[in-house]
């Protein structure tokens, strides 16, 4: 089923102070495919996939362990720059939260930081990304705009766009959808469905019917731990745990 | 790596600048307690100075301080209070709460040399209490108003409406949810800011060099009349008017004594302040 | 009228207490309102007269006080062109040494510095703050002026350096509290925004962080320069009271609030001295109200910044 990996994670355990938020878990997340992260509340999907580009090294309680392999590489490797690996591991967040900057100046700052500095150069990736997220026929003409004068769904496709403009290999989400509208939620799951030509895709939902439509393959998460993992067909369907199955029908969570 | 090497220069410097009011406190501190802690004794604080400051303590000056700390306790901490109860729980008017606002703002920030001047002008002079007690307490309770104030209201408002609905919903009046549901818990907060206000008033010079303190009286204040002394005047009497060589020990002395008392109430003011956050997250 | 009057007594018990406690703090609160006015009115009337005075006075009239280059109150002769001067080169001197210092040690304990130490430092910088003004006079006038005299090989260590240098430890502690509010109030999702595009620490303080607190940072910058301004015993003890007109900051000078201080023992009340005197505090009232709005103004223009 997975044929090419893109992300290998190996017995990864993440610890706040006491607490074991995510328990010995291994998956393999292929590449240019919709992996869906699903679960109840507080079963660990944004502890997870927040470890996937290290934003828990932000929170001073983390303890991580296990390893996290990309393209052959382990993340977690103390040689290796974490800034690097953001630039290849994009997020996108839960609430849109763009800069407040310029819709152009949100966009061109991460290339910027990280080297491009002609202004050609970056008005040419403005125009690109926000293209590929969908966005550049409502902005175009309002790249001077504050980004703050977006709805809330425009928002969202900015800060995709913004994460774009980096040329991440992998792009993560954790729940972009929860504080849009349906009309809004659409639109991005088109995005999602597009982008995955391009990218490897990682999205954490709490909408079983989101996962279902748009994901490849989906990862049941229960208290801290990975219960199942599988093609979303599959995993609906004909799932294999008892709890995968609670859980989908609406019995539990 | 270029980028990273900028963020470890600009880090440095910025490190650099935190270790730099360190050190700045601790050298103030350290050549006050060097200079002075070898006069602190118990005859030190009870007994009244002799021979030009030379010899002796500095209870007069530390019971003056006293009295006027009593004195602002007494007149402005009530008053300031219950305006800002008034002012967050009674009154409704979006227009006179802004007019409140701004002007207890304002008042905060004043120099304490133009509360001198109020006090100067208005108790010293136009009332006839003369350089008194009661002149100095008044003036430093007009001082310390709209910090009692602002304080007050802010411990007021942090408490949530849903607190007052509850209290009024169960058929309250509105001085009864106040007293039992609404002071109780803004206490720590309004304590802090009481405490805060009279160190303040402890600590202030200017004021009290306006109103008229003395440098020396033979005899302890008898009356709300009668002249005083206090250690912040004490303190700068000492350093300009005398020679050090003689009143070192006492200058010193009491301005460790002075730095101790209000760094003390300070203290103790920020850790209630602490306590009560943690304890309170609505 | 009187069946009002009934209809009021007729209340509950508890009605008629709350309106008893209600007419209560609404005295209480007016007693506050009219003496916060009071001050107001105090200095006014007191000043005014200087300036009544002035137009029937040959030495000096509005004109002469505002401008006047000579401040010599034993000659009856009031400029306070030295005294402003003299406020604002301790004041920006002192502003020159606290911002660098205080910003750069506000980012330090808000973004870099470990918990345990943020620990040590915080409550330090508050019992800074607390410090009473008379004590740093001290330190100026005794324990730095011979410092300043040597290494600068001056006559004496009284001038506007020792003050600006005691200003500005005094500045500091507020700056730094007010510039970490505003720090703080940056949301933590724009900097994990910034963090999840491969940005380090200072790309984000520097790009996202600062410009957000910006407004707070510079409201909280203008109001240590009005206390610095507004400060007394500092100045007093340390600048070295001498009124003249200067920009060497060795060179004593002497301050608007020291000039008010230092002559008062002197003053008769109800002279032209004593009414002058009243005058720089209108003047030194109305800055701080001025400095006040446009803190306040910069500041509002901050907490609408973000959502």
């Amino acid at each position: 089923m997975i044929k090419v990996t893109d992300i290998t994670v190996n017995q990864l355990n993440v610890h706040f102070d006491k607490a074991h938020a995510l328990k010995d878990v291994s998956m393999k997340i292929g590449k240019n495919k919709i992996t869906a992260i699903i679960g109840p509340s507080g079963c660990g999907k944004s502890t997870f996939i927040r470890c996937i580009n290290r934003m828990n090294d932000l929170i001073p309680s983390a303890r991580v362990t296990g390893d996290v392999h990309v393209d052959g590489t382990n993340i977690y490797d103390p040689r290796v720059d974490v800034t690097d690996i953001r630039k290849k591991i994009g997020m996108v967040f839960q609430k849109p939260n763009p800069f407040p900057k310029t819709i152009f100046e949100n966009i061109a700052y991460a290339p910027r930081i990280h080297g491009t500095r002609r202004k050609e150069d970056l008005n040419r990736i403005v125009e690109r990304s926000l293209r590929r997220a969908a966005l550049w026929e409502e902005v175009k003409d309002r790249l001077n705009k504050s980004a703050y004068d977006l709805s809330g769904g425009q928002q969202q496709r900015l800060c995709i766009a913004r994460t774009l403009a980096i040329e991440p290999e992998i792009i993560l989400f954790d729940e972009p959808c929860s504080a849009l509208d349906p009309i809004a939620t659409a639109k991005i799951e088109d995005l999602l469905i597009d982008l995955k030509k391009d990218y490897t895709v990682v999205i954490v939902t709490h909408n079983m019917q989101q996962a279902a439509r748009v994901a490849d393959c989906t990862a049941f998460f229960y208290l801290g731990e990975l219960i199942e993992y599988g093609s979303t067909r599959d995993l609906f369907e004909k799932p294999e745990k008892d709890l995968t199955e609670q859980y989908i029908t609406g019995r539990m969570g | 790596m270029n980028r990273k090497l900028k963020q470890n220069i600009y880090f440095g410097l910025f490190r650099i600048s935190g270790w730099m009011v360190v050190a700045a406190i601790a050298v103030l501190i350290g050549y006050l307690v060097f200079y002075g802690i070898g006069a602190i004794s118990w005859e030190f604080l009870t007994q009244a100075p002799r021979v030009g400051m030379s010899q002796g303590g500095i209870f007069p000056q530390i019971l003056g301080t006293i009295y006027l700390m009593v004195l602002v306790l007494i007149i402005s901490i009530p008053i300031g209070i219950l305006s800002a109860v008034y002012l967050v729980e009674y009154q409704k008017n979006r227009f006179m709460k802004g007019v409140w606002r701004v002007v207890v703002h304002n008042l905060a920030g004043v120099p304490s040399v133009v509360y001198g001047l109020l006090g100067l002008g208005l108790f010293v002079l136009l009332l006839d209490m003369g350089a008194s007690l009661i002149a100095a307490g008044l003036t430093l309770s007009i001082l310390v108003l709209p910090i009692i104030i602002a304080s007050t209201r802010e411990a007021l408002i942090a408490i949530p409406p849903s607190l007052r609905e509850a209290s009024m919903a169960l058929g309250a009046t509105k001085w009864q949810t106040v007293r039992h549901h609404i002071l109780p818990y803004a206490m720590p907060g309004i304590l802090t800011g009481v405490i805060l206000s009279l160190s303040r008033a402890a600590g202030e010079t200017a004021p009290i060099i306006l109103v008229g303190a003395a440098f020396y009286m033979p005899n302890l204040p008898d009356s709300l009349f009668s002249a005083f002394q206090a250690l912040p005047y004490h303190i700068y009497a000492l350093a300009t008017q005398t020679r050090i060589a003689l009143t070192g020990p006492n200058l010193f002395g009491s301005a460790l004594v002075l730095l101790m008392l209000v760094v003390g109430m300070n203290l103790v003011a920020i850790m209630l302040r602490n306590k009560y956050r943690k304890k309170y997250r609505w | 009228m009187t069946s009002a009057l009934r209809g009021l007594l007729n209340k509950p018990r508890s009605v008629k207490m709350d309106l008893i406690t209600h007419f209560t703090l609404l005295i209480i609160a007016g007693i506050s309102f009219f003496v916060l006015i009071l001050v107001f009115y105090t200095l006014v009337s007191n000043a005014l007269p200087s300036f009544i005075n002035f137009g029937n006075n040959e030495v000096t009239d509005l004109w002469n006080f505002l401008t006047g280059e000579i401040w010599r109150p034993s000659s009856d002769i009031y400029g306070i062109v030295p005294l402003v001067l003299g406020t604002l080169l301790v004041s920006l001197a002192a502003s020159l040494i606290a911002i660098p210092i205080g910003i750069g040690t506000t980012i330090y304990i808000s973004e870099i510095a470990h918990p345990r130490v943020r620990g040590i430092l915080k409550p330090a910088i508050e019992v800074l703050a607390g410090i009473p003004s008379v004590v740093y006079g001290l330190f100026g006038l005794l324990i730095l002026s011979p410092y300043i005299r040597d290494i600068f090989g001056v006559g004496s260590g009284t001038n506007a350096l020792n003050g600006a240098i005691m200003l500005a430890i005094m500045m500091i502690p507020i700056m730094v509290s007010l510039s970490e509010d505003a720090i703080n109030a940056v949301p933590r999702s724009l900097r994990e925004a910034s963090y999840a595009l491969g940005a380090n620490r200072w790309e984000t303080m520097r790009a996202i962080v600062l410009p957000a607190a910006l407004s707070g940072i510079v409201a909280a910058i203008i109001l240590s320069i009005g206390r610095a301004v507004g400060e007394t015993m500092v100045v007093l003890m340390c600048t070295g009271n001498s009124p003249q007109i200067t920009a060497n900051i060795l060179d004593s000078v002497q301050a608007m609030t020291s000039a008010i201080a230092i002559d008062v023992g002197e003053v008769a009340g109800g002279s032209l001295h004593y009414h002058v005197l009243f005058a720089i505090g209108m003047i030194l009232f109305l800055f701080t109200l001025v400095i006040n709005f446009i803190a306040d103004l910069i500041a509002a223009r901050y907490s609408e910044a973000y959502r």
